[in-house]
């Protein structure tokens, strides 16, 4: 009697994650899809099809649909699920929900990076790899968490540390914006563009890359699931259940930053897809197991750029808004929202 | 002296440089229970936390096994010796079961997935402590006392040969406190399970222990067992109650020879 009792719950979780999981899969899938299909001109779904299936659709559709659209939404995908995981790993590592690459300035300290890198080196006419890139705004990142650590052993209290996170992001934007300012004047477009943020621009071979950086790293992530949730119950019990506390918490640091980097990179500094992703898709899910947490933040984190891509191209049509414009409209309300039942949670 | 199950030699404990604690030499063979005696801030957590690893010894070593424990493989320790602090464990969305699951972690694999046989032992260290009724409740949701149960479940499914417990039924009530105290009684006799712990509840010490360890100041003050530590007046000189204070109160006077003297 009371062993089938215990078993029901147990089942039952395990069948919401699995259904949670499929959920974002197959969501996310349908967004990709919705991505290649509507824009400043639609192109029908049967015509994606035959182009996505080699098939001759008309010169026009196939060059929309091939070279703009699609790395595009390949780009969304796994930035925004990059994003989202590299989120989590932050709010793992500080133990604090509201912990994410924007608000603790690590985009921008990337962001910063990858500035001065390309006035520097188009200045001398030197074309920017897209590796280069990768490595400027992994050590952008690196310093701003080096900053952030550094702030967290005099700060102990959640929200302080988030706005010395804060604070650090507007020097480094207002620095950033000094170095555009005296940039040639071709560069600047792109430049300005690319600094408030958008996933346009971005080639099959900037896809290709991205995606092996980003599919490592979230395998590695994904085979670190035991000890992260060992350490998500106290840095001195994961010590006595055999984790190695200062080489996970390394390791953390290491993959959040990459994956922030990886993004910073491509599309600039995205706002908040770090924040609310893991909440919404913890309320999801029930559980706070980093096995399942993981692949369904790195989809939830896909599915929500992929919609905000899309409304950030479509909505005003043909002008385009940026996409923290969209990511913030969706994603503050969210942080607001974790404030507010932590609160009450204390109270309890 | 040395071959016993546990030692400890010349170990000297604190915070950085600052040593609370010097020369501790505890010996303890294996299948004793040794409880940890002292006023509040005397340093009987920071010595269970140095012994655990948690804090870096400032001096000396710690053996298990002839096998200093620093040197010891951590996935081997965490087999052997498993800890309760008053540390809150810091969980989210977690059922109580749950988090007596985790007390698996170093015998589970790559995902932490349970076997049938987990399962099994989970289940009964949970029905061992009385905790299998709040199983499916949110661990952050419960009482201090029944927090504490849940904490010594999963202590006890780790299987250890060494548990370290700092205060463990501090929050129990007395029906708890005695559950929880004979469960450790009868896993020694059965196990041969060694227990290091420190206890508030002096009269229980007094009646659980092998070896108790009196801390006051910067060494320890009196290491022995019971029968050595309640004698004459020493009780009162470590907590420093002098008896003048109370000597206008009959009954503090009574309770306090009666706590002060063994048997």
């Amino acid at each position: 009697m009371e062993g089938m009792g215990n078993k029901v719950p147990e089942n039952k979780r395990s069948i919401r994650c699995r259904m949670a999981l499929l959920l974002l899969a197959v969501g996310s899938t349908l967004f990709l899809l919705g991505n290649l299909i509507y824009g400043s001109i639609s192109v029908s779904m049967q015509d994606v099809i035959c182009i996505l299936m080699g098939q001759e659709a008309g010169t026009a559709y196939q060059r929309i649909v091939m070279d703009i659209r699609f790395p595009r939404a390949i780009a969304a995908f796994l930035l925004g699920g990059a994003l989202a995981l590299s989120g989590y790993l932050l709010q793992t590592f500080f133990h604090n929900p509201i912990a994410g690459p924007f608000v603790l300035g690590i985009s921008s300290g990337s962001k910063l990076a990858v500035s001065l890198v390309m006035v520097f080196l188009l200045g001398k006419s030197v074309s920017v790899s897209s590796s280069a890139l990768i490595a400027a705004a992994f050590a952008g990142a690196l310093s701003s968490m080096g900053l952030v650590l550094l702030m967290s052993r005099q700060v102990r209290s959640m929200s302080s540390l988030v706005v010395g996170g804060v604070m650090i992001g507007y020097i480094c934007t207002a620095v950033t914006d000094f170095v555009v300012t005296f940039a040639e004047d071709a560069d600047i477009i792109n430049l300005h563009n690319w600094s408030r943020g958008s996933f346009s621009g971005i080639s099959w071979e900037d896809a290709a890359i991205m995606a092996a950086v980003v599919a490592v790293t979230v395998c590695v992530v994904f085979l670190l699931s035991k000890p992260i949730s060992a350490y998500q119950l106290g840095e001195n019990y994961a010590g006595n259940m055999g984790v190695n506390v200062r080489k996970l918490r390394v390791s953390l640091i290491l993959l959040s930053s990459l994956l922030s980097a990886c993004v910073v990179a491509y599309a600039g500094p995205i706002s908040f897809v770090g924040i609310a992703v893991p909440q919404l898709v913890k309320i999801l899910l029930g559980t706070s197991k980093p096995m399942w947490m993981i692949p369904c933040c790195f989809l939830g984190g896909s599915m929500f750029c992929l919609i905000c891509d899309l409304i950030a191209r479509t909505v005003f049509a043909p002008t385009e808004l940026s996409i923290s414009t969209v990511t913030a409209v969706f994603g503050a309300p969210v942080v607001l929202w974790v404030l507010v039942r932590q609160k009450s949670e204390r109270q309890l | 002296m040395n071959h016993c199950y546990f030692f400890t030699e010349k170990m000297c404990v604190g915070y950085q440089d600052r040593t609370l604690i010097k020369d501790i030499e505890i010996t303890l063979p294996k299948g004793e229970i040794l409880t940890l005696i002292g006023a509040n801030g005397a340093g009987k957590s920071t010595v269970l936390k140095s012994i655990a690893g948690q804090l870096r010894l400032l001096g000396g070593t710690v053996c298990l096994e002839e096998e200093t424990l620093s040197a010891m493989d951590r996935k081997a320790l965490a087999r052997k010796m498993s800890v309760v602090f008053t540390e809150r464990l810091k969980t989210e969305l977690m059922t109580c079961g749950d988090v007596v699951e985790t007390g698996r972690y170093p015998y589970t694999g790559r995902f932490s997935i349970l076997s049938e046989e987990d399962r099994q032992i989970v289940r009964e260290a949970m029905d061992l402590i009385r905790v299998t009724e709040i199983r499916d409740v949110d661990f952050r949701k419960i009482s201090d006392g029944q927090r504490q149960r849940v904490m010594l479940a999963r202590a006890i499914c780790q299987e250890p040969e060494i548990l370290i417990l700092d205060e463990p039924i501090s929050y129990l009530d007395i029906r708890h406190k005695l559950d929880f105290l004979s469960i450790l009684e009868e896993m020694r006799e059965k196990k041969g399970l060694t227990v290091i712990m420190s206890l508030h509840e002096l009269e229980l010490a007094k009646i659980i222990s092998d070896k108790i360890m009196c801390l006051k100041g910067e060494y320890v003050l009196r290491y022995g067992t019971p029968k050595e530590i309640f004698e004459g007046k020493f009780i009162e000189q470590l907590f420093d109650i002098t008896e003048e204070r109370f000597a206008a109160n009959e009954k503090f006077l009574a309770y306090i020879r009666k706590v002060g003297s063994y048997g």
